[in-house]
C-alpha cells in the first residue's frame, strides 16, 4: 500500500462530521449552495451536524430560520427555483409533516408541471428513526411516503462515506432529494475518503454476498442486518445483505439479481410495515421474472402497527432489532414462514 | 366611601388558602422538575424534557380561575402547566418512568404529559401543535353549551408557525372562548425573538386577528393573574378570544442537550434573580396571607409530594411489551 492509499484507510469520520465535510466542500466549490434551518447556526444544529459551519461561513450562507417548516421549506424550494442550491435542515424528519404541501405539491411538481422549464435543486436533510426515548412525534421513519412522489428523490445513507457522497450528489443533482440521516448512526465511525466525491443515486450496494437468502434493508438496519447476517452464519445459513441506500429511484437489478440467486427475500425497514418499502420491493420481485426463483414467501419485517412509544422496551419491541432479525431470517432461511 | 384597595391583584381577589396552595404548587412544579432532571442524570428516565424552571408563576397564574371542565393546551415545555392544572406528580413521575401508572401509560412521557380529566389535553411534541385544538376545544364548548373555556399555553417560537395564525383568526372569526398563552422566555431554542419574530412583542400579533393583546411581566403573578381573569371573563361571556403575553425566562437549557451558547451566563444571572415564587412567597408574608414557619411549611409539604411520587413511580409496574399496539385504537 502506498503512502497516500495508507492515509486514505485511516482517514475515519462520524456519520455528522461526513455530513458536515460534504457540506463545507460545496460551500467552498459553489457560492451558491446555503444552509437553511432550525438552531443551525450557534446552536450547532439539534444533532450538531452543522456544528461550527456558521463560524466558517457566516450566518448570512448559514440561516437560522425561525420555527416555519412550510415557510422555510417553500423558502428553499423558491430559492432553488431561481439560482441558490439551498440545503434546507428539518430538525427532526418529523418535522416534513409541517410542510409537505411545499414538497409535494411544489417542490416534487415544478419542473413537470412547468414542462421541464424549471428546475428545484434544492437538497432536504431529515434526522429519523427511533431509538432515542423521543416518542411519538420525534421517533418516525416516514422515508417510503416520499416514494409515492414522482418528480423527489430519496436517499438513506447507512455509512458515512454514502452520507457525504450522497450530499454531494445530491447537490449535483438538477432535482429535489431527501435525504433521511438516522440519528443513532451520526456518530458511528467509518472511513470517509478525503476530497469530493459522490454516491451514485439510484444504486444498492451489497454490503454482504451469501447464498442462502436475500435481506434487503436500508439505513440503520443494514448494520442490524449484519449482525444477524454473522450469527447466523455461524450456523450455516448464509445470508446476503443489500443496502437500499436509494428509495427513490430504487435499484430494482440489484435486488433481483439476488433474489434469482438465493430464492429467499426479506425486507427489513423501520418505517411500519404496512404499506411500506417491503410491498414495493415485494411487489416488483412478484412482478418479475425472479419470482420464478422464489423457494420460500417473501418476508417482510417493519415496524409495529403504531406510533413509537415512549417507554424504553415497548420502543425497542415496536422496531427490528438484531434479535428479530436473526429470528426471522432462521424462519425464513428453514421455510417456516 | 372606601379607600380604594392598593393590593396586588391575586391577594385581594383570591382567598387565602388557594393562594397558599397556588406557592404550593409552584413549589411542587420546581421541585418536580429538579427530581425529574436528577432522575434523567441517574439514568432512570431516558429521552429528552424539557425544564420550565424560572416560568412558574405563568403556568400557576394562569390556571387560577380554570375549573376542571376548562381545558388547556399545553407545550413541550408543559410540567407546570400540568401540575397547575391539578395533575397528581405520582403519576407523572411513574409516565416519565415510562410506567403503566403513568398518565399516559408510559407511551407519551414527558413531551405527552396531560391528564385529560383535569382538562390538559396535553403537551405537544409539534410546536404549534395545540394551537388549533385549542380552538376546537373551545368550538365544542360552545357548540355543546357548556361555560368553559380553553387555555393555549403556547412558546414564543411558536408564533411563528402558520398553525399560530390560522387559529387565532378562525378563534377571531368565529368569537370562541379561547385564551392564547404566550410564554416568552426570549427563544425559540437559540434563537430569539428579535431574530426570529417581526413585531417586537408577540401580543402585537393580536392586532391582526381583531383580538385584545396584553403584554404582562409573566413572573409576577399578579399581573398574569389579573390580565387572565380579564380574558377569560371577556370568553365566558362570549366575546371572543384574547392574547396574553407573560414574559418570563427558563433558567435551563432548552432541552437536555444545549450548550447554551447563544446566551450569556450574565443574562442567566440577571434573569435568576427574578424568581417568581421567591417573589410570590414575599408578596404573601408581607400582605399577611403567610408567615416564614407557613411558607417553610408549604415547601416541606411539596418536598414530601416529590418524594412520594417518586417512590409510586419506581416501585409502579412497567407495560407490558405485547401490549405494543394497545391504545391505537378504541378498544372494543
Ligand atoms: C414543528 C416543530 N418544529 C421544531 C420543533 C423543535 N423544537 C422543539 S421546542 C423548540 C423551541 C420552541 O420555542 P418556544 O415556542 O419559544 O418554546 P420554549 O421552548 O421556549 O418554551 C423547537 C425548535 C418542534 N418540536 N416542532
Ligand atoms: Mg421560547
Amino acid at each position: 500500500m502506498n503512502a497516500m492509499h495508507q492515509d486514505q484507510a485511516l482517514r475515519t469520520l462520524s456519520y455528522a462530521e461526513a455530513i458536515r465535510e460534504a457540506m463545507a466542500i460545496a460551500m467552498e466549490a459553489d457560492p451558491t449552495v446555503i444552509l437553511m434551518g432550525e438552531d443551525i447556526g450557534v446552536y450547532g444544529g439539534a444533532f450538531q451536524v452543522t456544528l461550527d459551519l456558521v463560524d466558517r461561513f457566516g450566518p448570512d450562507r448559514v440561516m437560522d430560520t425561525p420555527i416555519s417548516e412550510l415557510g422555510g421549506a417553500g423558502v428553499a424550494v423558491g430559492a432553488a427555483l431561481t439560482g441558490l442550491k439551498p440545503i434546507y435542515e428539518f430538525q427532526f424528519s418529523d418535522f416534513a409533516m409541517l410542510a409537505m404541501e411545499q414538497i409535494v405539491n411544489q417542490a416534487a411538481k415544478l419542473r413537470y408541471m412547468l414542462g421541464g422549464e424549471a428546475s428545484v435543486p434544492v437538497v432536504f436533510r431529515l434526522p429519523s428513526g427511533s431509538g432515542t426515548g423521543a416518542a411519538a412525534q420525534h421517533s418516525q421513519s416516514i422515508e417510503a411516503w416520499f416514494g409515492h412522489v414522482p418528480g423527489l428523490k430519496v436517499l438513506q445513507p447507512s455509512t458515512p462515506e454514502d452520507a457525504k457522497g450522497m450530499l454531494l450528489a445530491a447537490l449535483a443533482d438538477p432535482d429535489p432529494v431527501m435525504i433521511f440521516e438516522h440519528k443513532l448512526l451520526y456518530k458511528m465511525k467509518g472511513h470517509v475518503p478525503a476530497g469530493s466525491y459522490t454516491t451514485p443515486i439510484g444504486k444498492a450496494a451489497v454490503r454482504r454476498t451469501g447464498s442462502d437468502l436475500t435481506i434487503v434493508a436500508g439505513s440503520i438496519m443494514v448494520h442490524r442486518a449484519l449482525e444477524a447476517a454473522e450469527r447466523l452464519a455461524a450456523e450455516g445459513i448464509d445470508a446476503e445483505v443489500i443496502d437500499l441506500r436509494s428509495i427513490r429511484p430504487i435499484d430494482h437489478e440489484t435486488i433481483l439479481a439476488s433474489v434469482r440467486r438465493t430464492g429467499r427475500l426479506m425486507v427489513v425497514y423501520e418505517g411500519v410495515k404496512a404499506f411500506g418499502i417491503g410491498a414495493e420491493i415485494s411487489a416488483a420481485v412478484a412482478e418479475s421474472d425472479a419470482f420464478d426463483f422464489l423457494d420460500a414467501p417473501i418476508l417482510r419485517l417493519g415496524a409495529a402497527d403504531a406510533p413509537v412509544p415512549y417507554n424504553p422496551d415497548l420502543e425497542r419491541a415496536s422496531v427490528p432489532q438484531v434479535d428479530s432479525i436473526e429470528a426471522a431470517a432462521r424462519r425464513l432461511a428453514r421455510r417456516e414462514v | 366611601m372606601a379607600a380604594p384597595d392598593n393590593r396586588p391583584f391575586a391577594i385581594r381577589t383570591y382567598p387565602p388558602d388557594r393562594l397558599r396552595e397556588a406557592l404550593k404548587r409552584m413549589h411542587l412544579i420546581r421541585r418536580f422538575e429538579e427530581g425529574a432532571e436528577d432522575s434523567y442524570m441517574r439514568g432512570l428516565i431516558h429521552g429528552t424534557m424539557h425544564l420550565s424552571i424560572g416560568q412558574e408563576a405563568s403556568a400557576m397564574a394562569t390556571c387560577m380561575e380554570l375549573t376542571d371542565s376548562d381545558k388547556i393546551t399545553s407545550t413541550h415545555r408543559g410540567h407546570g402547566h400540568c401540575i397547575a392544572k391539578g395533575a397528581d406528580v405520582g403519576r407523572m413521575f411513574a409516565e416519565f418512568f415510562g410506567k403503566e401508572t403513568g398518565y399516559c401509560h408510559g407511551r407519551g412521557g414527558s413531551m405527552h404529559i396531560a391528564d385529560v380529566k383535569t382538562g390538559n389535553l396535553g403537551a405537544n411534541g409539534i410546536v404549534g401543535g395545540g394551537l388549533p385544538i385549542a380552538v376546537g376545544a373551545a368550538l365544542s364548548a360552545r357548540r355543546l353549551g357548556r361555560p368553559d373555556v380553553t387555555v393555549c399555553f403556547f412558546g414564543d417560537g411558536a408564533n411563528n408557525e402558520g398553525a399560530f395564525h390560522e387559529a387565532l383568526n378562525m378563534a377571531s372569526v368565529w368569537k370562541l372562548p379561547v385564551v392564547f398563552v404566550c410564554e416568552n422566555n426570549g427563544y425559540g431554542m437559540s434563537t430569539s425573538t428579535a431574530r426570529s419574530t417581526a413585531v417586537r412583542q408577540v401580543a402585537d400579533r393580536a392586532v391582526a386577528y381583531a383580538m385584545p393583546g396584553v403584554t404582562v411581566d409573566g413572573n409576577d403573578f399578579s399581573a398574569v393573574a389579573e390580565a387572565v381573569h380579564i380574558a377569560i371573563a371577556r370568553a365566558r361571556a362570549g366575546d371572543g378570544p384574547s392574547l396574553v403575553e407573560n414574559v418570563t425566562y427558563r433558567w435551563r437549557g432548552h432541552s437536555k442537550s444545549d450548550r447554551n451558547r447563544y446566551r450569556s451566563k450574565e443574562e442567566i444571572e440577571e434573569w435568576m434573580t427574578r424568581d417568581p415564587i421567591a417573589r410570590f412567597q414575599a408578596e404573601l408574608i408581607a400582605h399577611g396571607v403567610l408567615d416564614q414557619a407557613g411558607a417553610d411549611a408549604i415547601l416541606a409539604a411539596a418536598i414530601a409530594d416529590v418524594e412520594a411520587g417518586i417512590a409510586f413511580a419506581k416501585a409502579s409496574p412497567a407495560p407490558n411489551v405485547s401490549e405494543v399496539t394497545r391504545y391505537v385504537y378504541a378498544e372494543k
